[in-house]
């Protein structure tokens, strides 16, 4: 039984630039280093450039200026039939008119297979993603979960260096989504494949990346594993787009080495300054480290309160704004209009640099 | 307060049918007058005078007493009016009233004609009968258009689609006018096959006709000449070939290459559109013909005697994959544009090069749009009539065949009616075939969200031929139109070559004289005649293909399947056989329409219908259907539905079927040759007069007037549809103020 191997290779962008036509730029001196076996995510709002990335890397795309390595080799000039590298489409981009068997075996039959290699590889294939069985079927008798699962068996059979997806899940409905991603998940890490994984949905990148980079106005804001991102954002942007955040005006006091002191309205607080200096500047506190405590804190009160369920979600009003707070206690919930204090957790509060 | 439809007890669609069935019996001429839309009767002894008078002064006159049975049908509705629609008597009364009405009047139509029974076995049932009738009238028409609706009426109140009046009524509508203009000619011709000379039925005439060595004999296999319906086909398939090669030659360079002038190429494919087809054949002639340029220059640089070569197959096949690749261009560029181009991307990241890409990916993925060209090419191809008969030379086929056993001394109606019936097997089987070709396989991208992409260009080893192909048709194009524009202005082609508006000033002159302008031209009237019959035809159907594109694409009703192949039937159908079977079947009553404008309106309608359904069909599945759903359950009906929200949003589609329609009813040949009237003569076949005369010069001018005016017509829709676009906009900033 032939089973699928990995070939993974790094991916390696050097001073990257995308013009289309004269002057939309839609890639900006970009430079970037995924590693081999790791799966990296391109996150970023619609238009950031994280798509055209992706596409730069499967060779659909050109770049304008700088070097495209994969693993190694200068592959800026090659077109995508040339290159070790294969993508799952949004759309799947399944052909309509093959079998499952024949879109799963369509590009082994261009590497030089013989035909038997080429049934056993992609039988492979098929019994990777827990599809026995259905070679014989056409695209449009599977469920979307299943057409899914077929494009990307046709991807991983040709164990390319590079696996690219090109926001995977898009097209599935929410129940199946976790799921799916858990598969990808574990199918890279058990083959140790490169993937490279472009998706506009901040849960989904954390929840599968070894690295996300978030990407904004086609240059990259941030590279960092997901807890770093969550926890240390790079800026008011990756702050507010990583998980929601609260920003709120600050003022820096003073600097002691590492660790700054704030005032927010009457209350201080000490955290690490991340080399900033004292003058006006934005905490982010996320929803869940909002925390109500008896004693001295920030003055608000009680604006809205809403049950979901799992847990509550509450607004609060106050001299600084607006925070919003979430809380698992479903049991005892405050009320609308109650006043209360808001305390700054130990951990939780970080000080962020406005965006250039 | 909103009533509930189902309780309410008074009806007013079903009071409208029963009044309109009353009027028709009792008020209108129940026999066909001399003009549909002159309304002489009415002062020429109207009601009493046998000849115009409504049923019931005929019945009280004693006169047409098979009439009367319809009577008590007219007031078995009448006793339902104070029931509700629940109960079931109403259903059953409008049922049986409506089917027993509607069945006695085509019964005694088709039974009764000009010589009394119209057969055999009925005098001998019935005994001779010394009365006679003529064609159906408005009368008829009113009567048994109010028996039909009182008929959908009854079924809907049996709860038929959801009960819905509208619908069924436009079901039954449509299939009443189907059965009657499509699927009642063509079993006539199938009758008239059998017919002998003496007026009975052999089945041996037929197989004698049937198996005639000129349809099917293969003489030119040994040096001789082969049957007509060889001909045809071979024409045929090499017509269809060729229109499909070519037109996805200039699909594939508009949409595959960074050719820079795609909007003029684009203009230059869609041209011979607009063109009557057979004035391709005319310039092919000018350019080929024995005094043409080209033969002529080619003849004094070799030095040999000009000869005849283009008349036959050369000529017809250059002539008509002219005039028919635009046809195929159009149904490609849509095919060629819907591939994903995340297919074709996909291919790629697999490894497969541009050229394995393009073969194993997008060439499969157009098979429907090439199959679809290929049997439009050979349909029209084989209806062509117009190309044939100017440069067929010795090369006869079928549609030249059919028309003189119709209009030539042979005059036999039965060897026509053989023809049409081969013509029509081709057609149908090769739609048949390009059904089973096609096959169980799917070839729409399966999900609805497509990503972002470009399609590849194509590979290199296939753009250099595709350029090469597109550039040379694009200049011979450019020569041909030039060549119609300049033999319109000179004296006699090939002799005289001196400037003239000469054949213009013949064709459409005109004089100003005291009580106003008096059209002198020669012209003129076949051309009034086509511009109103062309006017009155294109609204009806684009009336009709979109409201049978709405019950195909919105409603769910039982035989469904078979209601879509009867209306796309007439696709298949050619329109010389269309021709033929509206002789046939119109000539004699009950419905005597053949001579009248009338049945060139009705001819145009259902030639073109399929086109309406098909682009009413391809922007309604664009609408939601949740759009229909939320507007009924604000309270509209099904009508006003398709009024008020269906309609506004399908703008763009009716403008188009009308456009089409009204380009093809005013360049049609094939169909409307067997129709036409000293009466009413339209421009394609008043042309077609002129070359057989050999007045080439005018027939050209009068073909390039045709081709502006088609032109001025299609920018016309262009700005119309410019504006609705800029209309909507406006509509939408005033709402938001």
């Amino acid at each position: 039984m032939a089973k699928v191997n990995s070939k993974a290779a790094s991916v390696v962008f050097e001073h990257v630039t995308k013009v289309y036509g004269k002057d939309v730029v839609a890639v900006n001196d970009v430079s970037l280093t995924i590693a081999e076996g790791k799966l990296v995510t391109l996150l970023g709002p619609s238009g950031c450039g994280k798509t055209t990335t992706l596409r730069m890397i499967a060779g659909l795309e050109m770049a304008t200026k700088g070097r495209i390595l994969i693993g190694d080799k200068d592959v800026t000039t090659l077109p995508a039939t040339d290159r070790d590298v294969s993508m799952v489409f949004q759309s799947y981009a399944l052909f309509p008119h093959m079998t499952v068997m024949e879109n799963v075996s369509y590009g082994l039959k261009f590497s030089g297979f013989s035909k038997s290699e080429m049934t056993e590889r992609a039988d492979a294939g098929l019994s990777l993603v827990g599809l026995d069985g259905y070679g014989k079927r056409l695209p449009s008798e599977l469920s979307g979960g299943q057409q899914q699962r077929v494009a990307v068996a046709r991807a991983l059979v040709l164990e390319p260096q590079v696996l690219l997806f090109d926001e995977p899940l898009s097209n599935l409905d929410a129940k199946l989504r976790r799921h799916v991603r858990e598969e990808i998940r574990e199918i890279q890490q058990n083959l140790g494949l490169t993937v490279v994984y472009v998706t506009h949905d901040q849960e989904e990148a954390l929840a599968v990346s070894d690295e996300i980079v978030v990407m904004r106005n086609a240059a990259i804001a941030q590279i960092g594993p997901p807890r770093a991102l969550y926890d240390a954002p790079a800026d008011t942007f990756v702050a507010d787009f990583i998980g929601e955040a609260n920003l709120v005006d600050c003022e820096i006091v003073t600097i002691d080495g590492d660790s700054a002191e704030v005032a927010v309205g009457t209350v201080r607080h000490r955290l690490p300054a991340r080399g900033l200096k004292p003058g006006k500047g934005t905490l982010a506190i996320r929803p869940s480290r909002v925390r109500i405590v008896a004693g001295a804190g920030l003055a608000a009160t009680v604006e809205k309160v809403t049950y979901v369920g799992a847990r509550m979600e509450y607004s609060f009003a106050g001299d600084f704004g607006r925070i919003f707070g979430i809380s698992d206690n479903v049991d005892a919930s405050y009320e609308v209009g109650q006043s209360v204090q808001i305390g700054l957790a130990e951990s939780g509060p970080v000080l962020v640099p406005d965006t250039g | 307060m909103r009533q509930v439809t189902s309780e309410k007890t008074t009806h007013p669609v079903l009071i409208f049918w029963i009044i309109a069935g009353w009027v028709g019996f009792c008020l209108l001429p129940w026999y066909g007058v001399e003009e549909f839309w002159h309304f002489e009767w009415l002062l020429d002894g109207w009601p009493l005078d046998i000849d115009h008078a409504p049923a019931v002064f005929l019945l009280a006159q004693g006169e047409k007493l098979w009439l009367l049975p319809m009577l008590p049908a007219l007031i078995a509705p009448l006793l339902v009016l104070r029931r509700r629609k629940t109960d079931p008597v109403f259903a059953k009364e409008l049922l049986a009233a409506g089917a027993f009405g509607f069945a006695w009047l085509t019964a005694q139509g088709l039974g009764i004609g000009i010589r009394g029974w119209n057969a055999g076995w009925l005098e001998a049932l019935f005994g001779p009968l010394d009365n006679r009738q003529y064609g159906m009238g408005y009368g008829a028409l009113i009567a048994a258009s109010s028996f039909l609706f009182l008929f959908t009426q009854g079924v809907a109140a049996r709860g038929a689609i959801n009960g819905d009046v509208f619908v069924t009524g436009a079901i039954g509508g449509v299939i009443a006018v189907v059965t009657i203009f499509v699927f009642f000619p063509i079993a006539k011709l199938m009758v008239a096959a059998f017919i002998t000379e003496d007026g009975s039925y052999s089945i041996l005439v037929f197989l004698a006709k049937f198996f005639d060595d000129r349809i099917w004999g293969l003489g030119c296999l040994s040096g001789g000449r082969c049957g007509v319906a060889w001909n045809s086909l071979f024409l045929a398939v090499l017509v269809g070939i060729l229109t499909t090669l070519l037109g996805l030659v200039f699909a594939l360079v508009l949409t595959r290459s960074g050719f820079r002038f795609k909007r003029g190429l684009r203009a230059l494919t869609v041209l011979p559109i607009i063109t009557p087809p057979f004035v391709i054949g005319l310039a092919i002639i000018l350019l080929f013909g024995l005094s043409g340029a080209v033969t002529t220059w080619f003849a004094d640089l070799v030095g040999v005697r000009p000869t005849r070569w283009v008349y036959g197959l050369p000529g017809i096949l250059i002539a008509q994959v002219l005039a028919f690749t635009p046809i195929a261009f159009l149904v490609l560029i849509g095919v060629v544009e819907g591939v994903s181009p995340s297919m074709e991307e996909a291919a790629q990241t697999l490894r497969a090069n541009r050229w394995q890409t393009f073969r194993s990916v997008s060439l499969p993925l157009m098979r429907p749009g090439l199959a679809n060209a290929f049997l439009l090419g050979f349909i029209e191809s084989m209806a062509d009539f117009g190309n044939p008969l100017v440069l067929g030379g010795n090369y006869d086929v079928l549609s030249t065949e059919i028309f003189f056993a119709i209009v030539g001394a042979q005059y036999d109606q039965g060897r026509a009616a053989v023809l049409a019936i081969v013509l029509l097997g081709f057609t149908l089987v090769a739609f048949y075939l390009q059904r089973f070709w096609l096959g169980r396989k799917s070839y729409t991208t399966v999900t609805g969200k497509g990503d972002a992409g470009v399609h590849p260009e194509m590979p290199r080893g296939l753009a250099v031929p595709v350029y090469a192909i597109a550039a040379l048709w694009a200049a011979f194009t450019v020569v041909i139109y030039g060549m119609i524009l300049y033999g319109s202005v000179v004296q006699l082609w090939g002799v005289d070559n001196t400037l003239t508006f000469k054949h213009y000033l013949t064709a459409f002159s005109i004089r100003l004289e005291e009580g106003g302008i008096r059209w002198t031209g020669s012209a003129w009237d076949s051309f009034w005649t086509t511009m109103l019959i062309s006017t009155v035809a294109a609204p009806l159907t684009a009336a009709m293909g979109l409201i049978t594109a709405y019950l195909l694409t919105r409603q769910n009703f039982a035989g469904k399947r078979s209601f879509e192949f009867g209306t796309m039937l007439s696709f298949a159908i050619p329109g010389t056989v269309i021709g033929v079977s509206y002789i046939l079947a119109f000539n004699v009553p009950p419905i005597e329409i053949t001579g009248t404008g009338l049945i060139l309106v009705i001819s145009f309608i259902f030639r073109n219908m399929p086109v309406g359904v098909r682009a009413g069909i391809a922007s309604m599945s664009q609408l939601d259907k949740s759009l229909d759903e939320s507007s009924l359950t604000l309270g509209a009906n099904s009508w006003q539905t398709f009024r008020a929200v269906i309609l506004p949003l399908l703008r763009p589609a009716i403008l188009a079927a009308l456009v089409y329609s009204f380009v093809r009813a005013m360049t049609a040949i094939s169909a409307v040759i067997f129709l036409v009237s000293a009466r009413y003569d339209m421009a394609t076949s008043y042309i077609i007069g002129r070359v057989e005369n050999n007045d080439y010069g005018l027939a050209i001018a009068y073909s390039t007037a045709l081709i502006f005016v088609m032109l001025s017509a299609v920018g016309l829709l262009q700005l119309l549809v410019g504006r609705t676009q800029i209309g909507r906009r406006l509509a939408h900033e005033h709402g938001g103020a």
